[in-house]
């Protein structure tokens, strides 16, 4: 098997060149980068809301094994059983047990980046449950055997001819070029899944230690339905996604909605706190909470990286990625994408073999700038680069940056080897961009620019009197 | 040692480590909390009738049919036209009597929510008609329980959902939406509570908007002492 980084490479690369679905992901997210900022606009003070929402979840995880307890303590007294897991084996486990002791057959999900963090899918798959994802994007990827593109958007490479197609193919429909027929074709084949589902499995946006309640946001009523209809609801959340106060989400749905999609708020936020009561008509008869760790503790221990943590998975720093918008979110072979995804793979997967993605990076800062949460993105990168360095750097980087000093920190040395690079240049013009170049990794995908006659050095020289 | 003590362990370690508690709380004092949201959040006019007028702009963005009327009996003839507009031939509603008084005049099949009605019966009606417990002026949202909207299922899985709303449930903003849960309910909540922000949509295929993905492809609120009522009246409620 390639290593994560060379896989990298050749995804990469060839997303590159297809300039179809370079295409279709810059069209899909102009859109969303005008309603963004009409939204984020009619806020009276959108940078101090980013200020005060950093302010929530920090308070949050600075005090999180209290805010944990209290969540808990709140959500037990309703009746849910809540289930701690410290990695996806535990969580997995639980959840196959669960649906085991249910005698489930069919089980219905709403949207959870969670639950392909842990791969849960497979798991149930695996052990015979029919599994069905409820969200329209999540349910064409589901139907194309393939991973979510993007954390919110996860069909956004695909024309509307290719869901066709897979339509056509899959749930035998007739060819159409209409969005509008194609989603109606999901919603009548996914009505009669949620009313046979054993158990309904959800995410959970935000967790509220206050009153023991998880909120859902979404805008296509499928998370609604799968904690309204199946007689066992499943939650499945991470550790981070808890916040103090009911009240916080006064200003963080609107946040999420306005980062996330460009909306002001979504169609639905869902706040569930247990299972149906005593003297309530419908819901379900049990509610699980799982609580996964999978290294979320890891990264609390990390005080440079904690504000990580405070992510709510608004997917805005994939949307205004160079990066990302060039290489699509595939190439990333990584749960979350984009430069939230370069930043915490690492610590979910290990620095050594996901470094390259902090590599991947132009540093612009965009990412920094559009969180609605104040995560310091771009500099995460950058400590990555300097901790894979650091924990185990190569001989050739350690000599070659040593080198680099020696000559930068010479004004006598540096003014040599300008010139010697003068020299050298006009040899390399005869290899350039072929194999033989020694600039070749350079070379091959871009231009060298040429070096100017005369260096900034001699003219100084020449100006100052 | 259980999953929740290694767990809650590696969190004390981990903040203690990294010098802990010390994060950024400086910006949300518990003073100013709710009034530095609503500084912040998008700005909503104090007055009933600029209220009515925001959540009404709101709806028209939203494809939310928002329908005020001044009384009851103009409510009760609104859900008349609609009901032959869209052709209704049965709706289902929660067991309220003054939603069924609303209702005496349609000529349709009424289904009155119970605990040992099958789901599917809800799935096949023309419409779902609910209470609520708010309406929210800067997002132009719905907010509605378990409780005050006949459980789970009514409000989403008809293809119509109808809210009926009075001029005294409509708030500003996000904040007074959440006192008002807090006022009603706590701490005995619901185990169900949403915010609907116009009819179910989707734009997962090529980001085209469609509306009705799973939930409602129509949603329409009638508010009930929203038309031809003073701008003072409305000026003591929550703000």
């Amino acid at each position: 098997m390639p290593s994560a980084a060379s896989q990298f490479n050749t995804d990469a690369t060839r997303t590159v060149a297809d300039l179809g679905q370079r295409e279709m992901v810059q069209r899909s997210l102009s859109g969303y980068q005008k309603t963004r900022s009409s939204n984020a606009d009619r806020f009276q003070d959108w940078e101090s809301a980013r200020g005060r929402a950093a302010a929530i979840k920090d308070e949050a995880i600075s005090q999180l094994d209290q805010y944990l307890i209290q969540f808990e303590e709140k959500l037990v007294a309703r009746g849910v059983k809540v289930f701690w897991a410290n990695d996806s084996v535990e969580a997995r486990g639980y959840i196959l047990d669960l649906a085991r002791t249910k005698q489930a057959k069919s089980i219905v999900k709403s949207k959870t980046m969670v639950s392909e963090e842990i791969h849960l899918n497979e798991a149930l798959e695996e052990a015979g449950f029919h599994v069905v994802e409820s969200d329209l994007g999540e349910f064409i990827v589901q139907l194309r055997r393939e991973p979510p593109y993007h954390i919110v958007f996860p069909a956004m490479h695909l024309t509307r001819g290719q869901i066709s197609d897979l339509f056509q193919q899959k749930l035998g429909t007739q060819p159409t070029a209409d969005p509008e027929e194609l989603t109606m074709t999901a919603r009548k084949a996914l009505r009669q899944e949620y009313l046979s589902a054993d158990i309904g499995i959800t995410g959970a946006n935000f967790a509220v230690a206050e009153t023991g309640m998880i909120s859902i946001t979404e805008n296509e009523g499928n998370a609604r339905l799968t904690c309204a209809l199946p007689k066992t609801h499943v939650v499945l959340l991470g550790i981070e996604k808890v916040v103090p106060r009911l009240a916080d989400l006064a200003l963080l749905l609107p946040m999420l909605a306005t980062a996330g999609t460009g909306q002001q708020i979504t169609c639905y936020n869902s706040l569930v706190g247990g299972p149906r009561s005593a003297d309530e008509l419908d819901g379900p008869e049990e509610m699980h909470v799982v609580l996964l760790d999978n290294s979320r503790t890891r990264l609390l221990a990390d005080a440079e990286q904690r504000d990580t943590l405070r992510c709510i998975r608004c997917g805005a720093c994939l949307n205004v990625c160079p990066i990302f918008r060039n290489v699509g979110g595939h190439a990333y072979g990584t749960t979350y994408q984009g430069p939230i995804g370069s930043v915490l793979t690492p610590h979910l997967r290990g620095l050594q073999s996901w470094q390259h993605l902090s590599q991947a990076s132009s540093l612009c800062g965009a990412c920094t700038e559009t969180c609605p949460v104040k995560i310091d993105l771009h500099h995460h990168l950058l400590q990555n680069r300097r901790n894979a360095v650091a924990e185990k750097g190569s001989l050739f980087q350690r000599l070659g940056f040593k080198a680099f000093a020696l000559v930068v920190n010479r004004p006598s040395w540096f003014g040599l080897a300008t010139r010697a690079i003068k020299f050298f240049a006009p040899l390399q013009r005869i290899f350039n961009a072929t194999p033989a170049d020694p600039v070749w990794p350079w070379t091959k995908s871009r231009e060298l620019p040429s070096f100017a006659r005369r260096s900034f050095r001699d003219l100084w020289k020449e100006r100052t009197p | 040692m259980s999953a929740r003590d290694s767990i809650l362990a590696r969190i004390r370690e981990a903040l203690r480590a990294g010098g802990a508690r010390h994060l950024a709380e400086s910006e949300a004092q518990p003073s100013d909390r709710v009034t530095g949201v609503r500084r912040v959040l998008p700005k909503v006019p104090n007055d009933f009738s600029g209220q009515v007028a925001l959540f009404a702009e709101r709806s028209e963005v939203l494809k939310t049919e928002f329908l005020p009327c001044s009384d009851e009996s103009a409510a009760s003839a609104q859900l008349k036209i609609v009901s032959d507009r869209e052709k209704w031939e049965s709706v289902a509603l929660p067991a309220d009597d003054r939603i069924r008084t609303l209702l005496s005049t349609l000529a349709v099949a009424k289904l009155e929510v119970s605990r040992s009605m099958a789901k599917t019966d809800l799935e096949k009606v023309s419409a779902g008609i609910t209470g609520c417990d708010a309406l929210i002026a800067q997002t132009g949202s719905v907010l509605l329980t378990a409780q005050s909207a006949g459980g789970r299922a009514l409000s989403v899985l008809p293809v119509h959902h109808v809210v009926i709303a009075t001029s005294a449930q409509l708030v500003a903003d996000l904040p007074a939406a959440f006192e008002v849960l807090e006022h009603k309910y706590a701490p005995n909540f619901p185990s169900f509570m949403t915010f609907i922000t116009g009819p179910s949509r989707t734009g997962d295929i090529e980001r085209v908007l469609v509306l009705g993905a799973h939930g409602p492809r129509k949603l329409t609120v009638i508010l009930i002492g929203g038309e031809g009522t003073s701008a003072g009246d409305g000026t003591s409620k929550v703000m």
